[in-house]
């Protein structure tokens, strides 16, 4: 007689055997239609000066201190879309589609679009990853490999760009490391997307950020045309920026949550639970001040 | 895709010896006298050659030679080859090599002859599968596109392998019109390599002293323009607009490794690299949201374009505008280097070690900006 137990392993073993070889053969297609998932913690308009969580370098920290948000009506600034570093996490709304080897019937590359923002494959196909001194993009260079049923993509080639929209500078020498994962759940389809920022320049560590994506068959992704007009009128070569110091428009995160204004300067210790703890001892200090 | 020149000519030889020991003694016996002066040796214009030489391809024909102590870029199809700049001395050879390789290579696929029916007479058959290509044609113009010398290095030996096609009076009047390629530049150009000692067969052989100067005729199927842009990184200065292929070479205006290395003694400015900067991004048009179109070869570092001209222009605004400021406060140039006002980009463009230096760079722009 077999016991339950015996028929719970068998049957383990059986799903097992079952999935386990199909990803070795069917490889998960990531293609869709994929709204983001908005009650997740979103990345609405951030403060000025509002850098927790970043693990950011002290030229970063300078770099956002002086940056003027004016600087967009630039005409070279008005129509650059979000880039790669930014816009999977950014997030807005996401089409992946496959382009296929007409010949050998194997996928070349998975096509990505976000709304208002840059188109960027992943190879898929073994091409080589071109040199450095290649022309960097806003989406950049990703090559795509499978592990199991998750897609491990890495992109090299970015142009600079920002990390948040506030200032926060992402360099041209950043490189991402992003892992996609599809699933279904509550027979909905989702993709969980996770980037791994590496920044020599600007960052000190890695920054690791993730958005879902949910499955909709009736999303769309219009166009986004872009014309570049003359928003201020300047003299040539104008450039809108702070000098160090002067700045103080960057408190204004700091002051409406009342947080010490020291923060700014605190780069990775914000991304971890124990800086609460060095917070809460500031504005004990600050109150007895 | 990258295009790689074949290794076995372009390659640097494994130096023996002896051969190391006579470059030695002949540098020791000071047998190198044109490139003696404080920037040539800082700026490696005779210093040693190490990088692999590799071809990039911008847009038809215009490519760009990465590897030879600065960027190269040459125009290369059925009426020769038109380079902007020449390198370092020591790799010239290496250089005329790269740019043979090139030529074969493309001229293996057609690349490089001229447009001939493909049936003519009363043959009619096409020619191609019994056809040949006839041999590229040679180097034919140079631009300089500053007097210094990781620009100008390799002149004398890749002017002297080309050609200038030259007849009727012409020819029977200047003896040595046919003799090696044009070298194109600025006027200022011509007077600091003289006044620097360079030898007459690497000299500029045409100069403008306007604001622009047009090559005469189409080549290579588009107009190439020369335009002056004064005291930038010296007084000297050219940006080189091929029209057809609407590729920019920005000559030292554009560093993408590292701050512009402004020479003051040569009459450079932070003012005139921003006025220079400003003017590619006027004439460039990216192809869509701020990407593309327009391709610009920096003078140092990847290729660019617009979108990287403007994180530049920005940066050295920003930079010119805090030392300007602490100027206006009286600081002294120690004080100013002290005060780092490029920080925020020093990870990305500085050094502390090198032939320029971010604090060379910071007492460079300081005194632009002191003697204005």
């Amino acid at each position: 007689m077999t016991s339950l137990h015996g028929r719970s392993i068998r049957l383990l073993a059986l799903l097992a055997a079952v999935f386990g070889s199909a990803a070795s053969f069917a490889q998960m297609d990531f293609s869709g239609e994929w709204p983001v998932v908005r009650s997740q913690d979103n990345t609405d308009n951030p403060h000025l000066g509002e850098y927790v969580g970043l693990p950011l370098s002290q030229e970063a920290i300078r770099r956002a201190e002086i940056w003027d948000a004016s600087i967009q009506s630039l005409p070279e600034w008005q129509c650059r879309p979000h880039s790669g570093a930014y816009i999977k996490r950014g997030p807005s709304n996401l089409r992946i589609w496959k382009e296929v080897d007409p010949a050998s019937r194997q996928i070349v590359a998975f096509q990505t679009e976000w709304l208002r923002s840059t188109n960027t494959p992943i190879y898929m196909d073994g091409r080589p990853r071109p040199p450095e001194h290649a022309a960097h993009t806003w989406g950049g260079f990703s090559l795509g490999e499978y592990q199991g049923d998750r897609l491990k993509v890495r992109t090299t080639h970015l142009k600079e760009d920002y990390y948040r929209r506030n200032g926060v500078p992402q360099s041209d020498r950043a490189t991402l490391s992003e892992y996609l994962i599809r699933r279904r759940f509550r027979n909905e389809d989702y993709l969980t997307w996770v980037i791994v920022a590496y920044d020599p320049v600007y960052l000190t560590e890695p920054l690791i950020r993730s958005t879902e994506y949910r499955q909709d068959l009736h999303q769309r992704v219009p166009p986004y045309p872009c014309t570049v007009v003359t928003e201020v009128v300047r003299p040539d070569g104008y450039v809108p920026h702070y000098l160090p110091g002067t700045n103080d428009q960057i408190y204004s995160f700091a002051d409406a949550y009342d947080l010490p204004r020291t923060l700014y300067f605190d780069g990775a210790e914000t991304m971890y639970p124990e800086y609460r703890f060095k917070l809460q001892r500031a504005r004990e200090a600050q109150q007895r001040d | 895709m990258t295009t790689r020149i074949d290794r076995r000519t372009t390659q640097p030889r494994a130096a023996s010896w002896p051969l190391a020991a006579a470059v030695a003694l002949a540098l020791l016996a000071g047998g190198f006298t044109w490139t003696g002066d404080a920037y040539a040796q800082r700026s490696g214009g005779r210093g040693e050659s190490a990088a692999e030489l590799d071809w990039w391809p911008v847009r038809e024909n215009v490519w760009m030679l990465v590897g030879a102590g600065a960027n190269i870029t040459a125009s290369v199809g059925p009426d020769g080859v038109f380079l902007v700049n020449t390198g370092r001395e020591s790799d010239s050879e290496r250089v005329l090599a790269a740019v043979g390789d090139l030529q074969d290579q493309l001229n293996a696929f057609g690349k490089l002859d001229v447009a001939l029916p493909e049936r003519g007479g009363a043959e009619t058959r096409s020619r191609m599968p019994i056809n040949s290509h006839p041999p590229p044609k040679p180097i034919r113009y140079i631009v300089n596109t500053s007097s210094l010398p990781h620009n100008t290095g390799g002149n004398e030996a890749l002017a002297a392998a080309g050609v200038t096609y030259s007849g009727g009076n012409v020819a029977g009047t200047i003896a040595d019109s046919a003799v090696g390629a044009a070298v194109l530049a600025h006027e200022n150009v011509l007077v600091r390599m003289v006044s620097a000692g360079a030898p007459f067969e690497a000299l500029p052989t045409d100069t403008f002293f306007v604001d622009e100067y047009k090559l005469s005729t189409f080549f290579n199927g588009e107009g190439i323009r020369l335009v002056h842009i004064p005291a930038a990184t010296t007084d000297g200065d050219s940006v080189v607009y091929f029209r057809g292929s609407d590729v920019i070479a920005a000559g030292d205006l554009l560093d993408m490794e590292s701050f512009p290395r402004i020479d003051v003694e040569r009459g450079g400015s932070i003012d005139g690299v921003l006025e220079g900067l400003n003017y590619i991004l006027n004439l460039a048009i990216p192809e869509f949201r701020t990407e593309g179109g327009t391709m610009i070869v920096p003078g140092h570092g990847r290729l660019a374009d617009s979108a990287d001209v403007g994180y530049y222009r920005d940066m050295l605004t920003i930079i010119r505008d805090q030392v300007q400021a602490l100027i206006e406060r009286g600081m002294t140039v120690q004080q100013v280097v002290a005060e780092r006002p490029t920080f925020g980009y020093e990870g990305r463009f500085g050094s502390d070690t090198g032939e320029w230096t971010t604090e060379m760079f910071i007492e460079a722009v300081y005194r632009s900006l002191k003697e204005e």
